[in-house]
């Protein structure tokens, strides 16, 4: 059976933005009848995806595979990359700026969020070069 | 207590109005990272930060409402979404402990 597909492109250090995405999902895939506790999975994780794709990467763009069992989220973006991933995945690590945690963010639990709240969280980066980043959450 | 007999017995200015919702918990605090995780369905979420950002997160969570502490400001934006979208947002002059603790006194958790 072929996925629902959802498209959603980021701009980058656009933070009046950030949320489309996940708040336009989250409609979606209610409306589809996604039980409570996995939309609250995929809501954190794809949340916090999407700001660091803001507030890190200069923008970038979201896939999301709706299957009847699961929900596939892509991470893309050309961004600087991450030197150390395992150091970013470390709570309370953040990269933020200043000015990015005046707002509320840079509170070292972008990537933490992602990890725990996925079922399957994969994640691939090249500095100079961009991060990919695959989630799973599982239906029940 | 729902979010607007919360508000009307303590004082609270409403400047956002959408749907009345039973409160089912609290969650304090600004970072939203931690909101995301921490701040549930049906919860009142307590903060000073008044952002775009803010309205986001409430929304994505289904809050029964966002009380804006200590007289912080609200972006004039922000708050037209939150009016756009029907997310309920209540103003007080009371920091966000005693706010809290006046909640918690209500409802028990």
């Amino acid at each position: 059976m072929e996925p629902i597909k959802f498209n959603y492109t980021v701009p980058g250090d656009d933070f009046t933005a950030a949320g489309q995405a996940s708040t336009d999902l989250k409609r979606k895939l209610k409306t589809m009848g996604v039980d409570s506790k996995s939309l609250r999975n995929i809501n954190i994780s794809l949340y916090e995806g999407e700001i660091n794709l803001a507030i890190h990467a200069g923008g970038g763009e979201i896939t999301v595979l709706v299957f009847p069992d699961k929900v596939e989220m892509y991470l893309d973006d050309n961004g600087p990359g991450i030197v150390d991933i395992e150091l970013a995945l470390t709570e309370g690590y953040s990269g933020a700026s200043d000015a990015v945690r005046s707002l509320g963010f840079g509170a070292g639990m972008g990537l933490p969020n992602m990890k725990k709240y996925a079922d399957e969280f994969y994640i691939e980066s090249e500095v100079g070069k961009g991060t990919h980043i695959k989630m799973i959450v599982h239906l029940q | 207590m729902t979010f607007f007999e919360f508000c009307e017995k303590y004082n609270l200015e409403l400047i956002s109005k959408g749907e009345d919702r039973e409160i089912e918990g609290g969650f304090a605090g600004d970072l939203h990272s931690w909101a995301m995780a921490n701040a549930h369905e049906n919860f009142a979420w307590f903060t000073i930060m008044g952002n775009i950002n803010t309205v986001a997160v409430a929304s994505l969570n289904d809050v029964a409402g966002v009380v804006l502490c200590q007289n912080s400001p609200m972006n004039q934006q922000a708050l037209e979404k939150a009016q756009e979208e029907g997310i309920n947002l209540a103003k007080t002059k009371l920091p966000i402990f005693d706010i809290a603790a006046m909640l918690y006194n209500e409802i028990g958790k």
